[in-house]
């Protein structure tokens, strides 16, 4: 506890100017790798104009006036636009509640063909999990997306579902991360693995996942070190000729 | 073709306890003490040791009142252990939930706001309960005792021709999980989807363990305990090891070479995977090799909690599903720091241990109190204390 509030109060100090990744984002810094490189991402950043079109459900969204800001679509944009220097990031958004990948994979060409990104970032799994759509389905639906978005030149990063301890006895995640696992093996796409670094937070007590609260706060921090992980994770990969490091720590 | 032995193998008691104390373990939510279990380490986890030694001794207990007692008697212990089954099921459902309508009313977090999207199904609490008890609904980890439900029931013709004709019988399980590849063959489920294990898959293991019990075992000795089998098997635990790391470890997977990913993935549970069936029997080869069936540590001490677990495994698998839930309570509403972890996991063993014991203690009381004598054969969940 006594660290935790060392932290806060580090944090508070450093204020908002601090790009630096928190340490409290750091815990889980190990999971947020990959092995797979984003070709067309390393391209954009070398033309001075990144587009990405983030993809997703209910968990890529916050509520509230400040929602669209403060979620991690947002964070990612701020985190990379401060670590990109002289480079134009734009993050857009394809985010609607309770769609499974198969209705995302829909609406995905009109998407792709008014964002032209250089990489979509797609979240998706938990909606199949809660309406177990078929294993099978899923996967080919990834199949699809990741074809699709290929097929329109654009890399992609695949984002599982969210680690939630309450509902964890309640929704069958692990039979959908796990396909997602071996359709980012097989197309050798990187997975931010948000399912592994939610629970390295609650293991670890950085964030209370746990708690019933309408407060917006942990919520917040929770969105915001995933997009500045999903930034360290993008930008390591767009790097590939150096072994992938964390970027800033 | 002769019983094995008359004398009962306590490693298959051994090996299913310790699997029920897996299965408890992995079932826990959000479990940190979960990376003990086997399923990090490879590709096959507890649910494959379960239905292999279930088959086994379902075959070794039926197996014997279908030669001394004929065809229908043995098919009605065989269904009414079914019936039991499912009665357990029903009741954890019941648990279960009482648990789901928990959380609804005590949580609310904005982070969540997708996931609290699975309890709508609360509103129409009719269909979901009808179609849990057509084995169509199953919560979360429910999927095992469906699968030994319908396993059994389906049983009685097998374990017929397993006795007749035990190669015929393999064959022809064999044959159904090629099919069930072929033709995608799968029960299905609500509110959409298929079962979660598929019973014309998993049926294999569950043949496969009752033609071991019935003289397959023996007959296969000669290859289980050659040095290049146990060499084979080794090799295989050790590359599905390398494989099992680079999951964890995401920088590890550019060193799998493009042609092994394409040729191993996607790893199949609900399908029962062959790389899981083999991973499966390599466990088996490699215990059978260093476990010896007359080995002095079966019988002291050392072994008795899993071993008495192991013989009450219908009674010892529910308790576990019921504890799993109660630990998952006690991380939301105590704590869920990592000593927390490891408590509950401890003390669900130990009461795991200690209800199994009681359980043994109960039926030596009532075989030696005057009643009438129970009946020879009590089997355990699809076969057991026989």
């Amino acid at each position: 506890m006594r660290w935790r509030v060392l932290l806060l109060a580090l944090l508070v100090l450093a204020g908002p100017a601090w790009a630096e990744l928190p340490a409290e984002c750091g815990v889980a810094a190990h999971l947020a790798e990959t092995s797979y490189p984003l070709p067309q991402v390393k391209r954009a950043i070398a033309d001075k104009k990144l587009n990405i079109l983030v993809v997703g459900a209910g968990s890529s969204q916050l509520p509230g006036p400040n929602g669209e800001k403060n979620a991690y679509p947002g964070r990612l944009q701020q985190a990379l636009a401060d670590q990109l220097k002289g480079v134009a990031v734009t993050v857009t958004t394809d985010i609607k509640a309770s769609r499974t990948a198969a209705e995302m994979v829909k609406t995905l060409p009109a998407g792709l063909a008014a964002a032209k990104p250089a990489l979509m970032i797609w979240q998706t799994g938990t909606t199949d999990a809660m309406r177990a759509v078929d294993p099978d389905q899923f996967s080919q639906a990834l199949d699809a997306g990741i074809n699709v978005t290929r097929g329109a030149g654009a890399d992609v990063v695949l984002v599982n579902a969210q680690y939630s301890p309450r509902t964890e006895s309640m929704i069958a995640l692990s039979t959908y991360a796990e396909d997602m696992r071996w359709v980012a093996l097989q197309q050798e796409v990187p997975l931010f693995d948000r399912f592994s670094i939610m629970r390295q937070w609650s293991d670890l007590g950085t964030f209370d996942l746990y708690s019933a609260t309408k407060k917006l706060d942990i919520a917040e921090r929770v969105h915001d070190c995933i997009g500045r992980l999903l930034a360290d994770l993008i930008i390591a990969a767009a790097k590939p000729a150096e072994p992938p490091t964390n970027g800033s720590r | 073709m002769a019983p094995v032995s008359t004398e009962r193998d306590l490693r298959l008691d051994l090996f299913r306890g310790l699997a029920l104390w897996l299965i408890f373990l992995d079932h826990i939510p959000s479990n940190a003490v979960s990376w003990v279990t086997i399923r990090n380490y490879g590709f096959s986890d507890a649910t494959e040791i379960f239905v292999f030694i279930s088959g086994y001794t379902a075959a070794f207990v039926y197996g014997r009142a279908m030669r001394q007692h004929g065809f229908v008697i043995a098919s009605a212990r065989v269904l009414k252990r079914a019936w039991q089954i499912y009665i357990a099921h029903v009741f954890l459902l019941a648990i279960y939930l009482a648990e789901i309508a928990y959380v609804s009313s005590s949580f609310d977090n904005p982070l969540y706001t997708e996931e609290m999207g699975v309890l709508d199904f609360l509103k129409n609490p009719d269909v979901t309960i009808f179609q849990a008890l057509l084995l169509k609904f199953k919560p979360v980890n429910m999927d095992v005792l469906p699968l030994y439900i319908l396993l059994l029931a389906w049983f009685p013709p097998m374990l017929w021709l397993l006795l007749r004709a035990p190669s015929m019988a393999l064959v022809s399980s064999a044959v159904l999980y090629v099919l069930m590849w072929f033709f995608e063959w799968n029960l299905p489920a609500w509110p959409s989807g298929t079962w979660v294990f598929n019973p014309f898959a998993w049926q294999l293991l569950f043949v496969l363990g009752a033609w071991c019990a019935l003289g397959g075992a023996q007959n296969l000795s000669r290859w289980i305990n050659s040095r290049f089998v146990i060499a084979l098997a080794i090799a295989y635990l050790v590359f599905a090891f390398c494989i099992a790391m680079t999951w964890y470890f995401p920088r590890l997977a550019v060193y799998v070479p493009k042609f092994v990913g394409d040729a191993i993935y996607p790893i199949d549970k609900t399908n029962l995977d062959v790389l899981r069936i083999l991973h499966f029997l390599s466990l088996a080869v490699i215990t059978v090799a260093f476990v010896p069936r007359d080995w002095p540590v079966l019988k002291s001490w050392i072994c008795w909690p899993a071993i008495v677990c192991g013989q009450h495994s219908l009674e010892t698998f529910c308790l576990g599903v019921f504890l799993s839930f109660a630990g998952h309570f006690m991380f939301t509403e105590v704590s869920n720091r990592l000593f927390m972890h490891i408590g509950v996991s401890v003390a669900g063993i130990a009461i795991m241990v200690a209800i199994a014991a009681m359980l043994s203690w109960y039926k030596q009381a009532e075989r030696q109190g005057g009643g009438p004598r129970p009946p020879a054969a009590r089997p355990g969940l699809a076969g057991g204390d026989a």
